[in-house]
């Protein structure tokens, strides 16, 4: 089978690759370029857990295809900590237990960062109706969404 | 899996000259939202895949020098609700527009895929047809319009024909005191497929409705616009008399299935309630506009 070639950023690092064309983001993510964080959890777009941003636009990986990505901007979960300085929301993630088995964590924080990167403010009907589409079988989702609003309101008061 | 082909094309007359050439093997991919799944399911194998993402005038949003509206076939909810204007213009079309799926469907999602997808119950579509939406297609044969409600012929079957693509959604330029609204209902909160869809565009001046349009959805094979409801608001005050009426036109309308979200008779029912409401809505904004 003829592979596309795909030029792409990825978490602000160039990177190349080859796809076949009918396979999707997620695939390539996870067993081409080794980048795991993001998880499948349904394959079909419902459960958000392999959520990236593509050109800064929250979606779900497993719903675009690889070749797609072509001269894109992709941000994955492995993109959102800077080195060993986690970013605020994975700080606060743990420091209030906001997850339990962890499966959907990497896509509920890809999702919140997208979140309070348009909207520093927002209110808990807003983070629930935001994380809608990120399903998470533990926690019940209210430690997620008080997570969320406790980091809006530490970033506005640190900028 | 067997060899496919991804195509990016630059120009909508590549993009046709391909789809044509493939002889129905191909798919249009817009936001991928459906048709991915489809084929990780099975139930799609295209041979090539038409990416209409990169022709400017799939993914454009443009207002009409006669103050209308032209909405790309591929622009995604999320693109569409960041738009200045056009929520403040059609918000019953946004509204339905942006209930398809969650944010990361909406990133991806277009109301051209949820038309050509075929389901009668897609919830942007009973909005378009209350808004007089017209579409623009483009084949190997040229150029057509269509008013939308011509489009759909049965679940997930349209009017295109072979090697046809959805360009555009044409909006009309709105006359002073014109409202527009959309609801649904489903048996959960939020993220589920409509049981009765009701979209209602209207006209008030001086409190009489001198223009409406209904669409319904859910109830039938295809969303239908209901002329005859339209024509049971137009010329009263949206008393509670002309109110019953268009709600009976809607109920005569239906020809719902029974499934696990709702029954026939409990579709039947609710598409007269709906309209009630979604004309309250559109109303109350009409008297902002």
């Amino acid at each position: 089978m003829a592979k596309v070639h795909v030029t792409t950023t990825i978490n602000g690092e160039p990177v190349e690759f080859l796809c076949d064309p009918g396979q999707n983001m997620l695939d390539v993510l996870r067993n081409t370029l080794g980048l795991t964080g993001s998880k499948e959890g349904c394959g079909t777009g419902d459960c958000g857990a392999c959520s990236i941003t593509l050109d800064g636009r929250l979606t779900c990986s497993c719903l675009v295809l690889a070749a797609e990505v072509e001269g894109k901007e992709v941000g994955t979960i492995e993109g959102m900590a800077q080195g060993d300085h986690l970013h605020p929301l994975q700080q606060k993630f743990l420091e209030m237990a906001a997850l339990q088995c962890g499966i959907c964590t990497p896509g509920v924080l890809v999702a919140a960062k997208a979140l309070l990167e348009k909207n520093p403010d927002p209110s808990e009907t807003e983070v629930r109706f935001w994380l809608a589409g990120n399903l998470c079988r533990c926690t019940g989702y209210d430690k997620i969404v008080r997570a969320v609003m406790e980091t809006a309101a530490e970033m506005r008061g640190a900028a | 899996m067997t060899d496919i082909r991804y195509l990016a094309p630059q120009t909508l007359d590549e993009a046709v000259g391909a789809f044509a050439a493939a002889q129905g093997a191909a798919r249009i991919l817009a936001g991928g939202t459906d048709l991915l799944v489809q084929m990780r399911n099975g139930v799609a194998r295209p041979g090539t895949i038409i990416d209409i993402k990169k022709i400017a005038e799939l993914t454009s949003i443009e207002e009409t020098a006669d103050g209308g509206f032209r909405i790309g076939a591929a622009v995604s909810g999320a693109v569409l609700a960041e738009h200045p204007r056009f929520g403040t213009v059609w918000p019953g079309v946004l509204e339905a527009i942006n209930l398809i799926g969650s944010t990361q469907v909406q990133g991806r999602a277009s109301p051209g895929g949820n038309l050509c997808h075929g389901s009668p119950a897609a919830d942007s579509v009973p909005a378009m047809v209350a808004a007089g939406a017209v579409l623009t297609i483009q084949g190997p044969n040229g150029r057509r319009t269509l008013p939308v409600e011509q489009f759909p012929v049965g679940p997930g079957r349209n009017s295109l024909a072979p090697g046809e693509i959805l360009v555009s959604f044409s909006l009309p330029a709105r006359p002073k005191g014109s409202g527009d609204a959309y609801l649904r209902m489903i048996p959960r909160t939020e993220m589920d497929i409509a049981v009765v869809g009701v979209g209602v565009s209207l006209t008030l001046e001086n409190g009489v409705c001198t223009a409406a349009r209904v669409g319904l959805g859910a109830v039938a094979p295809t969303v239908k616009l209901v002329a005859d409801a339209a024509t049971a608001l137009v010329g009263t005050k949206l008393d509670d008399a002309a109110l019953e009426a268009a709600a009976a036109a809607c109920r005569a309308a239906c020809k719902p299935i029974d499934d696990k979200r709702g029954t026939i008779e409990y579709r039947i029912k609710v598409s007269g309630v709906l309209l009630k409401r979604t004309v309250a809505i559109a109303a109350e904004r009409a008297g902002r506009a």
